[in-house]
């Protein structure tokens, strides 16, 4: 958001006394404080969680599997992730939303070090994964890209054959001993992905004859054929017409049973038929993360209950 | 703000509108205008070279009865083909035909009627089939370059006999030989076989040819996997800096250095300093290396970015190595491009003669080159040559060597067009 939108936010603020406060403060359980947010530079006469730069609502949840500190994200001088403390449990999807350039893609991106490819982009804070912070030395950003998959917003296979696309991760990480295994690893892969009935006789054709529908469920294929534990969609159905989302959201929903999910998505029927958990992030502040019921049933925080009524985004 | 009827901005559009359609119109004309330009010159350029050029792959023969006399080839009984005087079979040959030329002067010009590799060509015959050996045959020997021209019209009979290089004498010679249907023209095979020679008859073209493959060999070989390896780096593994700006600007710079400095720093670097040998396609090829990295290097930089970074996300999402990013997905995508690259860097090679300059390329070499370190020409520096030769019968060899360069140069492009085609994967 712009600043001219940001100026706009403040004087609704201004207008009128905030009534939640009082709300907020009973109903976090653990919050960052102001004392130690940074990169506050806009500054405001606001109290800082007007703004959103409190967390309101639980960023904590029971059996953690990802857990964010104080995670700050920086493109050269854009600071685009401001102090995101977030946990996201195993076997569980949580949604990201926000309008849009709020840093949720930036936040996804960070989960799977993504952000390493981008020269200018530094992050600090600590991301754990499983307990074992992903920054450091010690783990590969190979190895955590293994265990962390990653769907696109664009269905993006590689140029191959639908069996090279799904096959493609477990080669370069040597998960099939033969080819018999790997046609079992392709075949189970396709199937969780509700593809191999649809290409069962043509595994080698070309990924890219496929509908947009089915490339994308064939990045799904590609991404949990290696097995990971983590899943990380980036609006995986931004590019898709309403049955073909349909079919991801159904598969979302069986893949959750198995993996933890995070999801990024600008619809918010979606965030609601999906996910159990949702974060809404807003300029880089992540404003307010509750069960997904509790967000879209009754928001604690201004902002969250703006977006999510339409009035911003 | 006065407000206007919507009707009046409807007007001004459509009035407009005429204006608008016919700008598009002229700019049109004004591309078609431009295009037919090119075309018309382009087949100026195409009809005169090859109306100039096609009758040199033809070549007057003179058929002759020659006796392969042992008293002449074999005066001890023995035939020692390398010291026999088969010209003096070519001689007896011709004053048999011609009786009446008896005094010196004539019998020296009837001897100039025939080319000099008239000898050669006896001489190969009889060392293929020793059997000649006292037979009279009946032989096809090619004619000399005058002749040539005379029967291919090129010289003009009309001019006083000062000025011709063929005396009223050899043109009688000629027209009695032609109603007595000895003089045929026949395909110059001398052209594609021989090497240079001072008798435009027995000029060929080989050495420069085998001289211009030798060096692209040496070229692509050097240039194609440097160039593509420096574009890899550059484009997918060196840091941004200060430094890679610097190799940026300085190879786009190189691109477009004048071809005769490549020559000099080859002359100073692989002849002066590593003592390679002069005049050999080993260092033209290492000049013409130089000359067309950077066009590879940049047309390979160019694939290499045009490679969606969505293929490489999707590597890396599933855990590829960087490494394997590059060679798995980007090189695939990019190495069709990639050969464009060094498709035009070859055929810029091939054209190449400044450089060659330098490095002693330019002599009369009539060997044709057997490797890589034979002195040899190139097909762009035997064109010069020729050129540059004042006998009549090198004017349409020039033509024709041009005529072999451009085939050259589409045979090439096309075999790295299905060569493209066939890494360009349609998905």
């Amino acid at each position: 958001m712009t600043m001219t939108g940001m100026k706009k936010l403040t004087r609704r603020g201004n207008d009128m006394i905030p009534p939640l406060i009082d709300r907020e403060l009973a109903h976090s359980g653990r919050r960052v404080t102001s004392e130690s947010r940074v990169g506050d530079d806009t500054p405001s006469p606001l109290p800082a969680h007007e703004l959103g730069q409190v967390t309101v609502g639980n960023v904590r949840c029971v059996d953690a599997y990802v857990t964010t500190e104080n995670v700050n994200v920086f493109y050269g001088d854009n600071h685009a992730i401001k102090n995101v403390t977030l946990e996201i449990g195993r076997s569980q999807v949580i949604a990201l939303i926000g309008p849009s350039g709020c840093g949720k893609s930036t936040f996804l991106r960070c989960l799977n070090r993504m952000n390493d490819t981008i020269e200018s982009a530094r992050v600090s804070g600590s991301i754990k994964l499983d307990g074992r912070d992903i920054y450091s030395k010690e783990l590969d950003p190979v190895a955590l890209r293994a265990r962390v998959g990653m769907v696109f917003q664009k269905p993006n296979p590689f140029p191959k054959s639908i069996y090279d696309n799904v096959a493609y991760g477990p080669r370069i990480h040597g998960l099939a001993a033969d080819r018999a295994e790997l046609d079992d690893i392709v075949h189970r892969s396709l199937d969780r992905a509700g593809l191999l009935k649809e290409v069962k006789d043509r595994l080698d054709e070309p990924g890219t004859g496929l509908s947009g529908g089915q490339q994308q469920r064939l990045c799904i294929a590609r991404t949990i054929a290696v097995n990971p534990e983590v899943i990380l969609m980036d609006e995986p159905c931004s590019a898709l017409d309403p049955i073909a989302t349909a079919r991801i959201e159904d598969l979302i929903d069986e893949l959750s049973h198995n993996y933890a999910i995070v999801i990024v998505t600008h619809s918010m029927q979606q965030a609601a038929r999906v996910s159990q958990r949702v974060a809404y992030f807003h300029l880089g502040y992540l404003v307010e993360v509750d069960e997904t019921d509790r967000i879209f049933t009754n928001p604690r925080h201004r902002l969250t209950e703006d977006y999510i009524t339409g009035r911003i985004g | 703000m006065t407000k206007r009827p919507a009707i009046s901005s409807r007007a001004v559009v459509e009035s407009s509108l005429a204006r608008r359609y016919r700008r598009e119109r002229a700019f049109r004309l004004y591309g078609l205008l431009a295009t037919t330009v090119g075309v018309v010159f382009l087949l100026i350029f195409f009809s005169t070279l090859i109306a100039k050029g096609s009758s040199a792959f033809l070549q007057t023969h003179i058929r002759l009865d020659v006796e392969y006399s042992a008293d002449i080839i074999a005066p001890g009984g023995t035939l020692d083909a390398a010291y026999a005087d088969f010209d003096a079979i070519i001689r007896k040959a011709l004053s048999e035909l011609f009786p009446q030329a008896t005094d010196r002067g004539a019998r020296r010009e009837l001897q100039r009627l025939v080319s000099v590799g008239a000898g050669y060509q006896l001489r190969a015959a009889i060392e293929t089939n020793p059997d000649l050996l006292g037979t009279r045959q009946s032989v096809h020997v090619p004619a000399a370059a005058n002749v040539d021209m005379v029967i291919k019209e090129n010289i003009d009979r009309a001019l006083p006999e000062n000025q011709r290089q063929v005396s009223d004498r050899q043109l009688e010679w000629i027209d009695q030989l032609e109603s007595d249907g000895r003089i045929a023209l026949k395909f110059n095979s001398a052209l594609f076989t021989n090497g240079d020679s001072r008798e435009p008859e027995l000029a060929g073209i080989r050495g420069a040819l085998m001289g211009s493959i030798y060096m692209l060999v040496v070229t692509i070989l050097l240039s194609f996997p440097v160039g593509a390896a420096a574009a890899v780096y550059l484009e997918e593994f060196a840091p941004r800096n200060r430094w890679s700006d610097l190799i940026e600007v300085n190879i786009n710079n190189l691109a477009a250095v004048p071809s005769i400095v490549f020559g000099l720093l080859g002359l100073a670097v692989f002849i002066n300093w590593l003592a390679l040998p002069r005049s050999a396609p080993l260092v033209g090829g290492l000049a013409l290396s130089l000359l067309t990295l950077p066009v590879i290097i940049i047309a390979s930089r160019a694939a290499i970015k045009a490679v969606p970074p969505s293929i490489r996300e999707a590597a890396l999402a599933v855990g590829a190595s960087k490494m394997q990013v590059v060679f798995h997905h980007v090189l695939p995508l990019a190495l069709p491009g990639m050969l464009t690259g060094a498709i035009i860097g070859m055929s810029r090679a091939l054209g190449e003669s400044a450089p060659l300059l330098m490095i002693g390329m330019v002599a009369f070499i009539v060997d044709v080159p057997a490797s890589f370190t034979d002195p040899a020409t190139a097909l762009p520096v035997q064109i010069y040559l020729w050129a540059d030769s004042p006998e009549r019968a090198f004017a349409e060899r020039t033509s024709a060597a041009i005529i072999v360069l451009l085939g050259f140069l589409l045979l090439m492009n096309l075999a790295a067009v299905i060569l493209r085609k066939r890494v360009e994967k349609q998905w």
